[in-house]
């Protein structure tokens, strides 16, 4: 499938990343052709394999259900970019309509 | 201190606790190096002097007390990916500027406990994404064998720095190459362990299923005493392996007699350099010359090792990048509502090569495309895994080159993704299947760069790898450092 | 506020589907080891895995599994021996990573149903898949969230454990979810894995919603409610819905897929469309955790710790000790209060009757204080010593049901307060005669018109002996002796 500017802005948005006007070209036309080569994966067959997620096959290991120490608030927001008291400060969560 | 940077840590050691030089002295040697050879290298972000020296004088005081640790007073540079607990830690990234983690990663706590000393904060390709060190957010490392050309990436400072006698030794972490790629194209010694036999607990992730942490060094000898401190069990770490790992700096000096080693058919692809192919030649006669046996293997899934790289890289990589979002650290654009908040900060903190990366990972994980290529990619791994399994039947371990070229002019590439992206073809697929693979210097082109030998193992038998490397390092003496930077100081 | 109206569906039937979150009782986060403790500081339970730090890795926490596995086998569901982890990728400020680790593909519990009684008949809810997962922080604003100029973040309650339970969409009213959401409250709170408070979250429920023409085997178009806090916030908002999803159909309109809010206040339910609309979660298997491997060995240590559940008692009750429905619905609800009810009776067999009162003035006394059945000061020895009292004529039941809230309130005996009280019945023959002349021989005209045809006039004479006796006299003795005497006999 040929990769459009729409895609390429939809997938932005989807990513949290705004663009600048010539990023979006420049991308545009990179992913389609770095697309068009991991295409090239469907000449191969893979009907009935299993997929890999971990090349190492061994089980997850548990922890015991035991509280232990945790930050103290400084520690935690030390390196905020905002903060309130003991919060984080952030701007509005509710969405501006464009 | 003539011969300083031709010692081992074992060494280096022995002169500490000779008391011959001490670990402040040690330390300000390096420190001193740094000064006046990395304006033109820029290995370093940082240098951590006060940190260091304060590291160096606990050490003296423990070496004076008669204490011993493997590392106790050698000095280390550090990629800038490893979270270390008061130490700003970027990953080369502006999105992460002034960030000082409140915890270590669990490799520096094993370095802690093992007396290293820290110089500072090696460059990388910004979040490790990148072959060439050109993708740093603060600067671009030069190879010290030929400062017009990269040192290969995305460990490139932590590969300059050791190849410059600028630490004893590194760490960088290996995703696609990251370590092998440069360590091959500086000519030092560098080690991607088996996925899951170091903790990655405190290293930036880039793409989860692939990271591992690996040490750099000028010899075979300094990364097996590396590799012991640093492998192992970690309970914070839930893809690390719960084994135990055995002594490899011991192992060293077993002779390689009756090895059996492959070489796969697939390598020999167009676009070796001649030079390669000839120091590979000559590797693999050496080899012989030593007892071992050259076996004719096949790795039939090779050419489709990029392709599902960069679609399992990318997606894992969207995902993990996405708590670089302005609010708990870092870097913060302001915006009129918290959605404007995300999109200007990360619009101005990502480089070029790390957006790029997250819209094609975000892609082929979105609706409708997963199948085809997450997928896709998924079950490809599986078959290039079962390549090796099915290798491993008729050898013990694999060798190829590290990258199809030496070093190239710094700027050469970064308008051609692509091209760049297939250099890293030999060291991909170890990734992908999870396997343990080493680069060792085997010589130079006729421009005198450095060529790399890939040794790549079984699940888990670093130790049989490290015992071929150091047959053949004793074998085939290279040059580790540049007349330029080998003088005394 | 909107009254709930009883909607003439007409030619349409409802379909409805729920999604629980409950929250789980452990002691620490479902990645890591911070406390799970409600109401400390705002950020205190923090680390970097749960505050999402750069490096940061999860561990799973082996009673959320237990715990899971628990419910599963409640639910009759199949437990997976293998099952994976999956990362939800979406933006949010009190979401850390900016992806939840949940379970998509391959959850832990599969198909299993839950049985509720509706109208009379047992109907069975098939469970569609019971998975583990992280929550969010919280956001808090000083204003409301409208009128606020920022938002704030507390990261304690991010990474502590939910199960989310889904059913298929077999509900058909709303009085249905909500015998569904209780009866599934009180499997959770007999398992003790969940506080089922609606009010804090713990318990939180979001409805699947569709209407569609009578006899259809199509599912129309459904929306999602979120935000549903109480019991009966349910059923209104799932009223509400059915009648506006029938209205806009009946006009010839669609309905959209969409999530829409709740608003108690206005009992109304409002879309909040916007571009955020079109979500896209881009699940993939979380690489940070590997398979969750359950074998058959784990799965019957945990059956062995299951209790007998809601409604296996219900049954039960009704069978061993011909209960009414109404009444076993009422004592099995709650395991404590039907323990307390099998120790009664052990000591007062005469389950009817000792239902009546723990359904009455017992419930009423704990309902009052909000004290759960095993911390009353009223032990069952102790009703069972009342009721025994009252059997075997000692009191009355007026003075019973007088002096219960006494003896629940203080902890004191029954027969003890009895005593010192003096309130024994009498049961003495002269005793009452004696007041029954009393009362006679001031009461000649109505002694008169009684013998004359007047027999409403016992009622006086059983009040007047009653008032002298301060109601001691034992009514049946009373009303014996009193006819006999008033006839002349």
């Amino acid at each position: 499938m040929k990769i459009t500017k729409e895609i390429i802005e939809n997938t932005a948005h989807l990513a949290r990343l705004e663009l600048e006007p010539h990023e979006v070209d420049l991308y545009t036309q990179r992913i389609d052709s770095i697309l068009q080569y991991m295409d090239s994966l469907n000449k191969l067959n893979t009907d009935g394999i299993e997929p890999t997620s971990h090349a190492v096959p061994v089980e997850c290991v548990l922890r015991d259900d035991r509280a232990k120490r945790s930050f103290s608030v400084d520690d935690s927001l030390n390196n905020a970019p905002g903060r309130i008291g003991s919060f984080f400060q952030v701007p509005p969560v509710i969405e501006v309509e464009e | 201190m003539e011969n300083i940077l031709d010692m081992t840590i074992t060494e280096l050691k022995g002169l500490l606790r000779k008391k011959e030089i001490s670990s402040v002295e040690l330390t300000a040697f390096y420190l001193e190096r740094i000064k006046k050879y990395d304006g033109e290298i820029l290995s370093y972000l940082r240098t951590t002097e006060d940190y260091a020296l304060d590291m160096a004088r606990q050490a003296d005081t423990k070496i004076a007390q008669g204490e011993d640790a493997p590392l106790l007073g050698i000095p280390f540079g550090m990629k800038d990916i490893l979270c270390t607990k008061g130490i700003e830690t970027t990953c080369a990234s502006k999105i992460l500027k002034g960030f000082i983690p409140p915890y270590n990663a669990t490799v520096i706590e094993k370095l802690n406990q093992a007396g290293y000393v820290h110089l500072g904060r090696l460059n990388m390709d910004e979040f490790a994404m990148g072959s060439s060190t050109e993708n740093s957010a603060f600067q671009t490392t030069k190879n010290p064998w030929d400062v017009s050309r990269i040192p290969g990436g995305s460990s490139g400072g932590s590969a300059a720095a050791v190849a410059a006698g600028l630490c004893v030794a590194s760490l960088g972490t290996d995703t696609g190459g990251s370590i092998r790629q440069p360590a091959s194209l500086c000519g030092v010694v560098g080690m991607k362990p088996t996925y899951g036999r170091v903790s990655r607990f405190g290293l930036i992730a880039f793409a989860s299923s692939l990271d591992q942490i690996g040490p750099l060094s000028r010899n075979v000898s300094d990364c097996a005493t590396i590799l012991n401190v640093i492998a192992g069990y970690d309970p914070l770490d839930s893809t690390a392996i719960p084994q135990k790992t055995p002594d490899y700096a011991a192992s060293l000096g077993q002779d390689i007699k009756g090895l059996r080693i492959g070489i796969p058919r697939e390598y020999s692809i167009e676009g070796i350099e001649p030079d390669v192919k000839k120091a590979m030649a000559e590797s693999i006669s050496l080899f012989e010359k030593q007892g071992a046996t050259a076996v004719d293997i096949t790795l039939p899934h090779t050419e489709y090792a990029v392709a599902t790289y960069y679609i399992i890289c990318t997606a894992e990589a969207s995902s993990n990048l996405a708590r670089y979002d302005g609010v708990k650290y870092g870097f913060r654009q302001t915006g009129k509502d918290i959605i404007d908040m995300y999109k200007k900060t990360r619009l101005k903190g990502f480089g070029k090569e790390v957006k790029q990366r997250i819209i094609l990972g975000t892609y082929v994980l979105s609706s409708g495309y997963y199948d085809a290529y997450y997928g896709k990619a998924s079950k490809v791994r599986t078959l290039i895994r079962r390549d090796f399994d099915e290798a491993f039947k008729k050898c013990d371990i694999v060798v190829t080159p590290v990258s199809p070229t030496t070093a190239f002019k710094t700027g050469e590439r970064t308008e051609d993704p692509l091209t760049m992206y297939l250099s890293d073809i030999f060291t991909i697929p170890v990734n992908l299947a999870g396997l343990p693979g080493l680069s060792i210097p085997c010589g130079f082109d006729a421009g005198g760069l450095p060529i790399g030998l890939q040794i790549i193992g079984q699940p888990l038998d670093e130790a049989r790898m490290l015992q071929a490397a150091y047959v053949f390092e004793t074998e085939r003496k290279v040059k580790k450092i540049p007349d330029k930077y080998s003088a005394k100081t | 506020m909107r009254t709930r109206c009883i909607v003439d569906y007409g030619d349409y039937e409802s379909v409805m589907g729920l999604e629980v979150h409950a929250h789980l009782l452990t002691d620490s986060k479902i990645f890591c080891g911070c406390s799970t403790a409600f109401g400390a500081e705002p950020n205190s339970h923090t680390c970097p895995t749960c505050m999402g730090l750069p490096g940061a890795l999860p561990v799973l926490n082996k009673k959320v599994v237990d715990f899971a596995i628990k419910v599963g086998l409640a639910l009759h569901c199949g437990i997976s021996n293998k099952s994976i982890f999956a990362r939800k990728n979406y933006f949010y400020p009190d979401l850390p990573k900016g992806y939840q680790i949940s379970q998509y593909e391959e959850p832990i519990c599969t198909d299993g149903y839950l049985n509720i009684y509706t109208d009379g008949e047992k109907k069975r809810i098939r469970v569609n898949r019971v998975h583990m997962e992280e929550d969010a922080g919280k956001l808090v604003h000083e204003n409301t969230i409208e009128n606020s100029a920022y938002s704030m973040v507390d990261y304690n309650r991010s990474s502590t454990p939910l199960l989310e339970i889904v059913s298929e969409p077999d509900i058909a009213t709303p009085e249905e979810a909500v015998t569904y959401l209780k009866m599934l409250r009180d499997i959770l709170l007999y398992l003790e894995i969940c506080d089922g408070n609606m009010e804090e979250g713990s318990f939180r429920c979001d409805a699947n919603i569709s209407v569609r023409k009578k006899g259809s085997d199509v599912l129309g178009t459904r929306t999602e409610m979120k935000n549903l806090n109480s019991f009966r916030h349910v059923e209104k908002s799932l009223d509400y819905e059915i009648e506006r999803q029938i209205t806009l159909i009946k006009k010839g309109g669609q309905v959209i897929q969409e999530t829409r809010f709740f608003n108690a206040d206005e009992g109304v339910t409002y879309s909040m469309r916007g571009k955020e609309e079109a979500h896209d979660y881009r699940y993939f298997p979380e690489p940070d955790l590997l398979p969750i491997i359950v074998d058959d060995k784990w799965i019957e240590e945990v059956r062995k710790t299951l209790p007998e559940l809601p409604m296996e008692k219900m049954e039960r009750f009704m069978d061993e000790y011909s209960l009414p429905k109404y009444d076993v619905e009422i004592l099995a609800s709650d395991k404590e209060l039907a323990h307390y009810f099998e120790e009664t009776i052990k000591l007062f067999p005469e389950p009817k009757t000792v239902s009546n009162w723990i359904m009455t003035e017992l419930l009423r006394e704990l309902k009052d204080g909000n004290v759960s059945p095993k911390d009353s000061l009223l032990p069952p020895a102790h009703l069972a010593e009342l009721l025994t009292l009252m059997k075997d004529g000692t009191i009355s039941i007026k003075i019973a049901k007088e002096i219960f809230p006494e003896i629940y309130k203080t902890g004191i005996a029954p027969k003890k307060l009895v005593e010192e009280k003096g309130l024994l019945q009498i049961s003495d023959e002269s005793t009452i005669m004696k007041t029954i002349n009393e009362v006679i021989a001031r009461s000649p005209k109505e002694l008169a018109d009684f013998r004359a045809g007047k027999e409403k006039l016992l009622g006086f004479f059983v009040g007047q002996v009653m008032k002298e006796t301060k109601g001691q006299a034992n009514p049946k003795l009373l009303n014996e002796l009193l006819l006999k005497r008033l006839k002349g006999e």
